[in-house]
């Protein structure tokens, strides 16, 4: 049998984005992978096809991606560490079975590695239209922990960390990547397995008649049973109670839904990760994600050999939205540039941030200069760094 | 059969705060509820070994009135979370809980595949021929010319049979009956029980409040009497002449057979490579 995806570790190897999403998350423990086929997002089931079974775990192709969701949901609650990939329309129809395990408290993780929409829109080319649906897909008011990677590299380490992020707050963990990046192939050394951080799952100690799967004041990461194991807990996506039966008081419902809110707002440090380049001394800012900020980077870098004062302020967590780190560095800049390949869903959250900021504290600071691309190509170094010498 | 008493369905019933059921007076989830725990009963199935999963409807609420494993899921996608613990968790019982709008309308993909893959999980169908939870509307299995509240002049739709798009999709055991046949419902899910791969056990059920009064079909003892009249051993239905059997159905077990069941290929698969490992 051929040996294609049996990767030899600990070497510096060439490999594709989804390759390193898939290697990533089996570092992290994924056990079970249930999907359904979708450019450009489908190597990651098909080496998740060839390695599990050879691992002990359990890969299935599901009739449609809303079985997909519903069948990792099902075997996280029977303690398998899970994940799914898609693609944008596979992703809407993920988005029922992503608030039933964000209102479940079950840890899963979905990869969406985007490309142009709207509806089949463009198979095969990269976009980054898919922010908002990651964050307000859902019906209802639900958290999203949502990451994007930039690199190779990033997209093993950040398939890591969303793994151990779902585990950790009990959610529904979306993974972004696009079709360039999934696509692909850069060199990497992946660490050694000893040097990873992997957070798994703590089992209850309690007697099962006192064990509550919804816990009114959790601390994460928290015990959680599984099926089978004598708690015999109730799940529902009916608003529930502590114990998880179905409610319909008042205060019980708030509890819950404070329970969802507290699980980002409390932990948003340990939640949200950014990266700054060349910010400190910055005048003009690009504020940049994923493929997109490998284009600003460059950008940075060019104009900053012509001595212009420019940075890069890049969120590997989409959200929650990092408003702190925004505020921080992107206060009292001259002009914030806002590349990405949509028709302005980063610039928007960044006007939410920033217009409080600029009405009532620094009235210095100009505009937000959005680029948007939504045709299927990349924005380029070239534009970027054009843009930059525009507000300069 | 041996006699399971009162006593001993209490056993598996959750006594929190989840009684009174939703149910209306006259449903035959209840008779379907008693027939899965005595069916377990007998079979002494432990409470921690099983997980009953369910859809969204009137027959989905079933799950949180038991003391087992229990996940009340999405509208049709019981199935596809039944498969997912069933594949993590094999040596688990699973057991789905569903109805007709459930299992075959938004639910249709996930129960044909869940067939097809011939997966090891018992799928109790309740079949009440209409919306209920959500107030009378026509489901695929609405007879032809019946009223609803979105066929206000009569159903024109086609009717699925349940029973043979299952045994189409490939189901290993299928069976059907109905509330009034209460211990045949609880052997006939008994064997499902027993029975190793997808098996189905359809049971009619009696719904008085919506579909009964919308189309004037008595109260619920009328509507248990024709069960009783209208749903006919397989061997008595085929002795009827076409004209006789309309408005009739059949029941009894349709199919129980052998196939190659996924859990037991997917195990074999695993096993084929880690010999191939060995060898190397």
């Amino acid at each position: 049998m051929s040996k294609k995806n049996t990767i030899k570790k600990r070497e510096p190897v060439l490999m594709q984005g989804n390759e390193a999403i898939a290697r990533g998350a089996l570092d992290a423990g994924v056990n079970f992978y249930a999907g359904y086929p979708i450019t450009p997002s489908t190597e990651i089931a098909e080496i998740f096809s060839y390695e599990l079974p050879r691992r002990g775990g359990k890969f299935i192709q599901m009739e449609d991606e809303i079985a997909s969701i519903s069948a990792i949901i099902g075997g996280s609650l029977a303690g398998a560490k899970t994940m799914t990939a898609t693609s944008g329309p596979g992703f809407s129809l993920m988005q029922e079975g992503i608030g039933f395990a964000k209102m479940t408290e079950t840890p899963c993780v979905v990869v969406n590695v985007m490309r142009g929409g709207p509806s089949t829109g463009l198979p095969t080319k990269p976009s980054q239209s898919d922010i908002m649906q990651a964050r307000w897909g859902n019906h209802g008011d639900a958290p999203a922990i949502v990451l994007y990677p930039n690199s190779v590299m990033e997209s093993y380490e950040l398939s890591i960390r969303a793994v151990n992020l779902a585990e950790k707050y009990r959610t529904c963990v979306v993974l972004l990547s696009d079709e360039v990046l999934g696509h692909m192939r850069e060199t990497v050394n992946l660490p050694d397995l000893s040097k990873i951080k992997i957070i798994n799952r703590i089992k209850p100690t309690i007697p099962p008649e006192w064990y509550k799967h919804f816990p009114e004041n959790p601390k994460y990461p928290m015990p959680m049973a599984s099926f089978g194991e004598g708690y015999r807990f109730h799940v529902t996506g009916l608003s529930h109670d502590e114990k998880g039966f179905p409610t319909n008081k008042a205060k019980e419902i708030s509890l819950m839904m404070e329970r969802f809110r507290k699980k980002i707002e409390y932990y948003i440090k340990d939640i949200v990760q950014i990266e700054s380049f060349f910010m400190e001394d910055a005048k003009i800012a690009i504020f940049a994600a994923g493929i997109t900020a490998r284009a600003a980077k460059e950008a940075v870098m060019k104009a900053r050999k012509r001595g212009i004062k420019v940075g890069l302020l890049r969120p590997l967590t989409i959200w929650p939205f990092p408003d702190a780190a925004v505020k921080k560095y992107l206060g009292d800049k001259k002009a914030i540039i806002v590349p990405e390949l949509n028709e302005g869903q980063l610039s928007l959250e960044l006007k939410r941030v920033m217009g409080g900021i600029w009405n009532y504290e620094i009235r210095k600071t100009k505009n937000i200069v959005e680029l948007h691309k939504n045709s299927g190509e990349l924005i380029t170094p070239e534009e970027i760094f054009r843009t930059i010498r525009e507000v300069k | 059969m041996p006699k399971i008493s009162q006593k001993a369905i209490h056993k598996y019933l959750r006594h929190d705060k989840n009684f009174p059921h939703v149910w209306c007076s006259g449903c035959s989830n209840g008779i379907v509820l008693g027939a899965t725990i005595r069916a377990i009963a007998e079979l002494g199935y432990k409470k921690d070994n099983i997980a009953m999963v369910s859809g969204i409807g009137c027959s989905s609420r079933m799950p949180v009135y038991v003391d087992f494993n229990t996940l009340h899921s999405l509208h049709g996608r019981a199935i596809a979370y039944a498969t997912g613990i069933k594949i993590v968790k094999p040596e688990m019982k699973v057991i789905v809980i569903t109805g007709d709008g459930d299992a075959t309308a938004i639910g249709g993909n996930h129960f044909i595949h869940g067939a097809r893959r011939n997966i090891d999980m018992t799928v109790i169908l309740i079949n009440n021929n209409i919306y209920g939870m959500t107030g009378g509307q026509y489901s695929p299995t609405t007879p032809y010319g019946d009223r609803s509240t979105t066929t206000p002049y009569g159903n024109i739709d086609p009717t699925f049979d349940i029973c043979d798009l299952a045994i189409g999709a490939g189901a290993t055991f299928v069976a059907r009956t109905t509330a009034f046949h209460a211990i045949e419902a609880q052997s006939f899910i008994k064997q499902a029980f027993e029975h190793k791969g997808f098996s189905l056990v359809e049971i009619i059920s009696a719904c008085p409040v919506i579909y009964g009064r919308l189309n004037k079909k008595g109260d619920a003892p009328a509507m248990m009497k024709s069960m009783k009249e209208n749903v006919l051993p397989i061997k008595t239905f085929e002795k009827l002449t076409d004209e006789q059997k309309k408005g009739k159905q059949k029941r009894g077990i349709f199919v129980n057979k052998i196939r190659p069941e996924y859990i037991e290929e997917y195990d074999k698969l695993v096993r084929s490579l880690q010999d191939e490992k060995g060898r190397e």
